[in-house]
């Protein structure tokens, strides 16, 4: 069956699409919808979003390959981004991100198995004073400086698998 | 003469840590939107006069000063758009964020008086996509300024009615769209390619449209302006640099943290005073000054002022240099030295590995290269690729003089400036840390060790 998005995704679209003066500028923020919706961007999604916006399947594939944080691929239910950027790096950003590849058996980049998690080594988080951090989603895990702080996350979002696409508080009209 | 902390008013940091100060109600007790009806009484140009007589200075990174940036919006222009950076992204910098969050009214409070005065109806936010606890404050921040009457509506004002409305645009992981013209094909909905300048924004900016692109701190300090006048604002700076100085400092200091503090204070007075040393009492060793682009600084480069100018020209700064006895010059005859950029202070003491730091600056930019000039796309993956060789101990003999020839082949050969946030750090820690990275190509070839301690500079 063709992918098709949701009546409220819809109306979501609609109202985007009255805040920009053409259909392209749409194009980023539909993406996001998308993705939330679907879970990831496959060819179909790409193809669904270029319709819906009357842009060339090309100018969609090309938009959603340069940005890091659109995936080809289904995704963990708990995208973990660790910064090993300066300031993490310097205050123990590393063995972060060491103690949950141990933890989850798993590189950046790579899912577990049960597919709770995908792992990112993330750029700076602008979370800088108070590094080593880490983010999913829409929580922060700050100052993580001992072994146990790190374990203490991950069997929070164990606990709790909070979706990046975490349901948004506020939505358009 | 020192500088006294007390009596500096807290202008954009007012609200954090302030619990409900996010809220429309919490922001309109605490004096969110008082300033608006001022605004509208005053012509617009006498709100932008306001604004250049406050010397208030981008806080983006280039330190431009915003009331003239927007005076070369084209006179009768018809459709003018403001786009508000709130991308940040730069490594060492989480102030904006911290706005985002605590104090969103205040942010679109300003986008409220800088539209007025710029004529613009329509403003876009342009916010980082991993931030999104932020994204959802301040989604919810817009649609309340819309459901009070203060966005979307006819206002009345000096000539007639104003009316603004406010979009919130979300980033998709992309460091190159914090740069402002990348910014722009990002919002377009196109991949985030810098464009080359001019033409300038402000002339043809979004959608062929002029534009200002300001910093989310730059237009946070609005409000505070119009309400007590530019005067006031330009007096609580140095000469040409008005209000106070955001510094984020991270690393090896007691209490790191944002801090809203005089803009003539000395990073000295910012470690040892402010963040309250380094912890174990253990000695400074580096000092980045505005964000990882920024070229590092020395123990012995620390008593300048955090202050735009005069990071950029005071001779206790030692020039950057392009190899041994060859300073950087940054046109008409201008040695670079370092800049304020982003207010992010990267801490570093004794214990820290200068040519991991390196590599894991170089890293960044290598992995963020957008990859539309050879210069910049080459010359990264290079940088990265031999600074992460001398950090491994693996260097090679001729390595550091490769690092300074790869940097000034970048330096001013590119479309847009990340190819010199990666060319001028490389160059800095060629010049203030060569017997470190040197002593690490010693040690690969397996000559005795250089002591840490036998630093250059
Ligand atoms: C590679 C690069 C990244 C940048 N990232 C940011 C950023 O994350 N946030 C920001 O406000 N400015 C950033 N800038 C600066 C912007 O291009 C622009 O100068 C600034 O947003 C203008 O606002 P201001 O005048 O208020 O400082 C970046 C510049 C470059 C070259
Ligand atoms: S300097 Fe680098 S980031 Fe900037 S346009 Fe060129 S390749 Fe892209
Ligand atoms: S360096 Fe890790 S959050 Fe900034």
């Amino acid at each position: 069956m063709p992918l098709a998005f949701s009546d409220s995704t819809l109306k979501q679209i609609a109202d985007l699409r009255a805040r920009y003066p053409d259909a392209q500028a749409a194009c980023m923020p539909v993406l996001h919808l998308a993705q939330d919706e679907f879970g990831h961007l496959g060819d179909d999604a790409i193809h669904l979003v270029a319709e819906t916006l009357d842009l060339p399947d090309a100018h969609v594939y090309g938009v959603v390959t340069f940005y890091t944080m659109f995936r080809r691929e289904p995704s963990g239910k708990n995208v973990l981004r660790v910064c090993t950027n300066v300031s993490c790096m310097i205050t123990g950003g590393y063995d972060v991100l060491a103690r949950v590849c141990k933890r989850l058996g798993i590189q950046p980049g790579q899912k577990t198995a049960d597919g709770l998690f995908s792992l990112v080594e993330e750029e700076c988080l602008a979370a800088c004073a108070d590094a080593p951090a880490t983010v999913c989603g829409q929580k922060y895990y700050l100052r993580l400086d001992t072994p146990a702080k790190v374990d203490a996350m991950l069997d929070e979002l164990a606990r709790v698998p909070e979706q990046e696409r975490v349901a948004p508080f506020w939505k358009a009209g | 003469m020192p500088v006294s902390r007390g009596d500096m008013p807290k202008i954009v940091t007012r609200s954090f840590g302030v619990d409900g100060s996010n809220t429309i109600e919490g922001a309109t007790a605490r004096g969110a939107y008082s300033r608006v009806d001022k605004a509208l009484a005053m012509t617009p140009a006498a709100v932008t006069d306001e604004v250049k007589k406050s010397n208030l200075r981008g806080r983006g990174g280039a330190g431009f000063p915003t009331g003239l940036k927007w005076t070369f919006i084209p006179k009768g222009s018809s459709t003018v758009y403001l786009v508000i950076n709130a991308d940040e992204s730069e490594p060492g910098t989480c102030k904006d964020r911290e706005i985002l969050f605590w104090d969103p009214h205040l942010l679109i409070e300003g986008i409220l008086l800088a539209s007025y005065a710029l004529g613009c109806h329509h403003a876009y936010i342009y916010i980082r996509g991993e931030m999104m606890r932020e994204h959802q404050v301040l989604a919810r921040a817009v649609a309340d300024a819309y459901a009070k009457g203060w966005l979307g509506r006819d206002r009345p004002c000096a000539g007639g009615t104003f009316k603004i409305d406010v979009t919130v645009h979300r980033g998709a992981g992309a460091y190159i769209c914090g740069e402002e013209t990348a910014l722009l094909n990002s919002l377009e909905g196109q991949r985030g390619w810098p464009r080359l300048k001019p033409p300038f924004p402000a002339v043809k900016g979004v959608w062929g449209k002029p534009t200002i692109v300001n910093n989310v701190e730059t237009i946070a300090n609005l409000p505070a302006i119009i309400e007590h006048g530019g005067e006031w604002f330009a007096g609580l700076g140095t000469p040409r640099s008005g209000g106070t100085r955001i510094l984020c400092v991270s690393g090896h200091v007691a209490k790191p943290g944002v801090y809203e503090l005089p803009m003539g204070i000395t990073l000295r007075e910012v470690i040892y005073d402010v963040c309250g040393g380094i912890p174990g009492g253990r000695a400074l060793k580096g000092v980045i000054p505005g964000g990882s682009s920024m070229p590092i600084l020395d123990p012995s480069e620390i008593d300048v002022p955090m202050e735009f100018d005069a990071l950029m020209t005071d001779a206790r700064i030692k020039p950057v240099q392009v190899r041994p006895g060859v300073n950087f010059d940054l046109g008409g005859g201008k040695q670079l030295r370092t800049m304020a950029g982003s207010g992010g202070v990267i801490v570093m003491d004794e214990t820290t590995d200068m040519a991991r730091v390196c590599w894991r600056v170089m890293k960044f930019y290598a992995h963020e290269s957008c990859g539309q000039c050879t210069p910049c796309r080459e010359g990264t993956g290079w940088l990265e690729r031999i600074t992460r060789r001398l950090a491994a101990g693996e260097g090679r003999p001729g390595d550091v003089e490769l690092c300074e020839s790869i940097a000034a082949g970048i330096a001013g050969n590119t479309i847009c400036p990340l190819g010199d946030a990666a060319a001028w750090p490389m160059l800095a820690f060629a010049t203030k840390f060569r017997g470190e990275l040197q002593s690490k190509i010693k040690e690969a070839n397996g000559v005795a060790k250089v002591p840490a301690a036998t630093v250059a500079g």
